[in-house]
Order: C-alpha cells, then sequence, then structure tokens
C-alpha cells in the first residue's frame, strides 16, 4: 500500500516540476517565429558605428534622403519620445532607431517582412538632447537618417 | 499574468493599420531606489504580430523604449473580420499574447 503510493506521488510529481517551470517561465512554450534570439550585442553597443556592425553593416551605412524620421524638435518629456522612421527605399527589411547619446545606442530594431509598409512608430526614451537615428537595411546594403531632438527633461531615470 | 494589451487594427484604404498598446514597466537598469539600490532591468524584449499565422512585424525592444510600449505599423493582405495577434516576451521569461479584429 504504502509503496503503490509513494510510486504515485513519484511519477506526479515529475509533470508537476514540469508545469511549475513552464508557468515560472524557465521552460517557454515554443513562440511564434521571431528575428531570431534577442540580438544582445546590438543592444550594448554605444556608438552609432558599432550599433550598425552589431545589426550586420558590413559598411559604414550611407546617409539617405529617402530614410525619414518623423518625430518632436524638442520633446517635453525624455521619457516618452515618439519617433516614426519611414524608408521609401525599394526592399526595406529592416529598420532600427538609435539615440546617440543614450547608455546604449539602439532603442529598437524591426523586421519589416513582404507585405509590410518600411513604416514604423514607436515611442523611446531620450537621455539628453541627441541625434536620433533611422538605420534601415534595404536590398542588403545599410542607409541612415538623423534628427536632432532636444531633450528638456531627460527620460533614463536617475 | 501581465496586463492586457490594447490593439486596434483598422483598414486604411487598401491596408490594415495596427496600433498596439502594451502594459510593461520597461525598467531600464538605471535607475535607483529610495535606498540607492539599482532597480534591476525588466524590459519587452521581443514582439511579434501576425496576421493569418503570418508574421507582419517582428520587432526587438531594448529598454529605451517607453514605458507601456506603444507601437504603430501597416500591413497589407488584411480584411476586415480578420484576426491581429500580438505577443511579446521581456527579459524575465513572461509573455503576453493578445489578437484584435481587423474593423
Amino acid at each position: 500500500m504504502h509503496h503503490t503510493r509513494r510510486r504515485f506521488v513519484a511519477s506526479s510529481g515529475g509533470l508537476t516540476v514540469l508545469s511549475l517551470a513552464v508557468s515560472a517561465g524557465l521552460i517557454r512554450p515554443a513562440l511564434a517565429q521571431t528575428s531570431g534570439a534577442w540580438n544582445k550585442a546590438a543592444f550594448e553597443t554605444k556608438t552609432f558605428a558599432d550599433t550598425a556592425k552589431a545589426l550586420g553593416a558590413a559598411d559604414v551605412p550611407a546617409m539617405s534622403a529617402q530614410v525619414t524620421i518623423g518625430g518632436p524638435d524638442i520633446a517635453e518629456n525624455g521619457a516618452v519620445v515618439p519617433v516614426t522612421i519611414a524608408s521609401a527605399l525599394p526592399k526595406t527589411e529592416v529598420i532600427a532607431v538609435l539615440v546617440e547619446k543614450n547608455p546604449n545606442a539602439l532603442a529598437a530594431q524591426f523586421t519589416i517582412p513582404q507585405g509590410t509598409d518600411p513604416n514604423v512608430s514607436v515611442r523611446i526614451k531620450m537621455a539628453q538632447t541627441s541625434d536620433v537615428f533611422g538605420l534601415v537595411r534595404a536590398d542588403g546594403k545599410w542607409y541612415y537618417a538623423k534628427k536632432e531632438v532636444k531633450v528638456t527633461l531627460g527620460g533614463c531615470g536617475g | 499574468m501581465p496586463d492586457a494589451m490594447r490593439i486596434r487594427a483598422n483598414m486604411q484604404g487598401e491596408k490594415v493599420a495596427v496600433r498596439v498598446l502594451m502594459s510593461h514597466i520597461m525598467e531600464t537598469g538605471q535607475r535607483k531606489d529610495a535606498s540607492g539600490k539599482i532597480v534591476s532591468a525588466w524590459f519587452i524584449q521581443n514582439v511579434v504580430a501576425k496576421h493569418n499565422n503570418r508574421v507582419v512585424l517582428d520587432a526587438q525592444f531594448g529598454p529605451a523604449v517607453s514605458q507601456n510600449p506603444l507601437l504603430a505599423f501597416t500591413f497589407a493582405g488584411g480584411k476586415p473580420g480578420e484576426k491581429v495577434q500580438v505577443t511579446w516576451t521581456d527579459n524575465r521569461g513572461e509573455s503576453r499574447s493578445d489578437e484584435a479584429t481587423i474593423a
């Protein structure tokens, strides 16, 4: 009697641990396909040039008037700065938003599948007045545009 | 269970304009609390939007994305009544998935 109960508890114990692990986020159920693992290296670089390299740009990106940045000239609140990056370049595959004077330059990057407009809007934090860069990969080549956004109240906390 | 996202998907001509408001603290890991201790980073890292099981946007966020991220984009091929699903995952492994019907 005792040994059957022990066996029963032991076998169900294994299942419980697994489901606990899943709900604790230790084992994630297979997610929708993504652009791959979070690009840690690209989120830890500090300069525009290093970030572009970490994102895969072999050469220095070229400035392009086909990449446009929408956003305020002066941000009232550096914690919430709305920016829009649009690319008129054909075959735009990646759009990245960089803030040069932030602790780390890369704020966000977007993979644009075919059928989606190469035009994304997002709200970012800016530590201080800085250039905001729209960095774009189109047909394998990298281009960028930049716009200075003045910040009166910095947005990284501290 | 993280708070729900608010997703709007509206036809704009032939395309679908999507706006997503996520609920997340997006802690940078730079801030100090009242006792001077660093508050550890906690932020959304991946966002995937799908329509009819096809990825229409794939984003990677860093801690410089604002609290309660607001994201907007437009894609072609959707029709009213169809669904757009958005899923985010953060650096602690938490995840949230919501969907909206294209209006």
